[in-house]
């Protein structure tokens, strides 16, 4: 669901600065993909603490005391998250990055696989979890790290990106779990925006709702 | 449940009388070879250790004075020792003879999370810095919720390749071979007050092309922040001029 649809959240205007702060940069990493660049809503201190004060008040009451962030820019969001809910933070990471006795679960690519680990020991049986990234594509990555939280005993109660389309396509449908997105992804038209603190961004009104994203190639691409 | 355990430098004086028969039977993390411990002896917990005893775990450490100060107990923070013992260590990873000092068991410890960054907060808030600039991937863990609290915005430094907008680049050695870390131009203005943060410091070598970045695009590098310091890698001496905050000291 998306953070603007609900009571409370319909026409915050706060939603509408975290979407213009974030820049999007076309044909990267490869042609037809217009990536959702967040580091820009990182430097905009007002944008970024509203992102995070968004979630706190959706989850600072759900009894979540794990927050898993995936590698690398789930780590930018979940930790604040996890402090101001009383959580611990677990970060999810490529293969052999974690130095203990880790689980690992595979996942598919457009081309390949790919897999995510979690420390065996972290996250108990039975605790509820909080899955965080920046971005959702086709929810390959999220699953992965649902079925990872599983396998260990947690519930997962939902997953949160910044960014998400209104549909997840693509085969996962997050086994089941919902998914709470505060922005969709942009599309640079004709942007004459003047850059913020030095950086290109888009600022006008180019939001699309819904529906078909423009051309027939996947235009959000989820890497890490 | 994660074992906790008290980490003891080699310049402890309780610890160079220890035998190593004191090691808890299940501290699979320190194998013998020969009969002797691979790394330093295990960790284990003390009953009644005398307080003034502690090993050298400074707050504040002037890279000018080039040696630690060794603060007393009384000046210790009383959250440093938890911090301290909420930190998990992995012998022989990535490599042998590596001990990894792995800071995701402080990350499960919400009370030592928290006053890891409430440590920092207390020391940078209203110092007027406008960036933290954390080091990939666990920079980004500790270095936005102290952006945030303290008003700054958070600047990734990431690998090569990841960064999607144009970014400058700054390369460093390896102990065999390069790498090189990038940032995106225009994150940072000339003139502004820069952290950089990332979990551990070794040799220094991340962390001094970490300061080159900032200070090609103008920055003023005011100090550099790490949970752990592995004094024996003289990372701080790499420094140079640029003063090194750390909470923790692992040898």
């Amino acid at each position: 669901m998306f953070a603007g649809d609900q009571n409370g959240l319909q026409g915050d205007p706060r939603l509408k600065a975290i979407s213009e702060a974030i820049r999007v940069v076309p044909h990267f990493p490869k042609p037809g993909i217009m990536f959702q660049d967040i580091t820009t809503l990182l430097l905009d201190h007002k944008a970024f603490k509203d992102t995070v004060d968004i979630f706190v008040d959706r989850y600072r009451d759900m009894g979540i005391s794990v927050v898993a962030g995936v590698e690398a820019r789930g780590f930018m969001f979940g930790p604040s998250i996890a402090l101001a809910i009383g959580a611990k933070f677990v970060p999810l990471r490529k293969p052999r990055k974690l130095p203990g006795e880790v689980i690992s679960e595979a996942y598919v690519l457009e081309y390949g696989t790919d897999c995510l680990e979690m420390h065996v020991g972290a996250v108990q049986p039975g605790e509820r979890a909080l899955v965080i990234d920046d971005l959702v594509a086709t929810g390959g990555t999220l699953s992965a790290a649902i079925r990872l939280l599983e396998r260990a005993g947690a519930q997962v109660v939902e997953c949160a990106c910044v960014v998400g389309l209104r549909e997840v396509k693509g085969q996962h449908g997050l086994n089941g779990k919902p998914l709470y997105i505060l922005v969709e992804p942009r599309q640079q038209i004709n942007c004459s925006a003047p850059p913020v603190n030095g950086v290109e961004t888009c600022r006008h009104d180019d939001l699309i709702l819904g529906g078909n994203f423009g051309s027939p190639v996947n235009t959000t691409s989820k890497s890490d | 449940m994660m074992h906790r355990a008290l980490i003891f430098s080699s310049l402890n004086p309780i610890y160079s009388q220890l035998s190593t028969t004191k090691a808890s039977p299940d501290s699979a993390v320190f194998p013998k070879r020969d009969g002797a411990w691979i790394g330093p002896p295990p960790v284990f917990r003390l009953q009644n250790y005398k307080r003034t005893l502690l090993p050298p775990l400074c707050v504040a450490s002037d890279s000018v004075a080039n040696q630690p100060k060794m603060a007393s107990q009384d000046e210790q923070d009383p959250r440093i020792s938890k911090i301290s013992s909420a930190i998990r260590v992995i012998p022989n990873f990535p490599k042998p003879g590596i001990m990894f000092q792995d800071i995701t068991t402080l990350l499960l410890d919400t009370k030592a999370f928290r006053d890891t960054i409430d440590l920092f907060v207390e020391r940078y808030g209203g110092k007027d810095i406008s960036v933290v600039a954390g080091i990939e991937a666990r920079g980004f863990i500790f270095g936005p919720p102290i952006a945030l609290a303290i008003g700054a915005k958070f600047v990734p430094m990431r690998k090569p390749n990841k960064l999607p907008g144009e970014v400058i680049s700054e390369e460093y050695s390896l102990e065999y071979g390069t790498d090189k870390m990038e940032m995106h131009v225009g994150a940072v203005q000339a003139g502004e007050r820069a952290l950089i943060i990332d979990d551990l410091i070794a040799t220094g070598g991340t962390l001094c092309a970490a300061i080159k970045l900032l200070e090609r695009i103008g920055a003023h590098v005011v100090e550099c922040a790490c949970v752990i310091e592995l004094p024996e890698l003289k990372g701080r001496e790499r420094l140079g001029d640029k003063p090194l905050f750390v909470l923790v000291s692992s040898t």
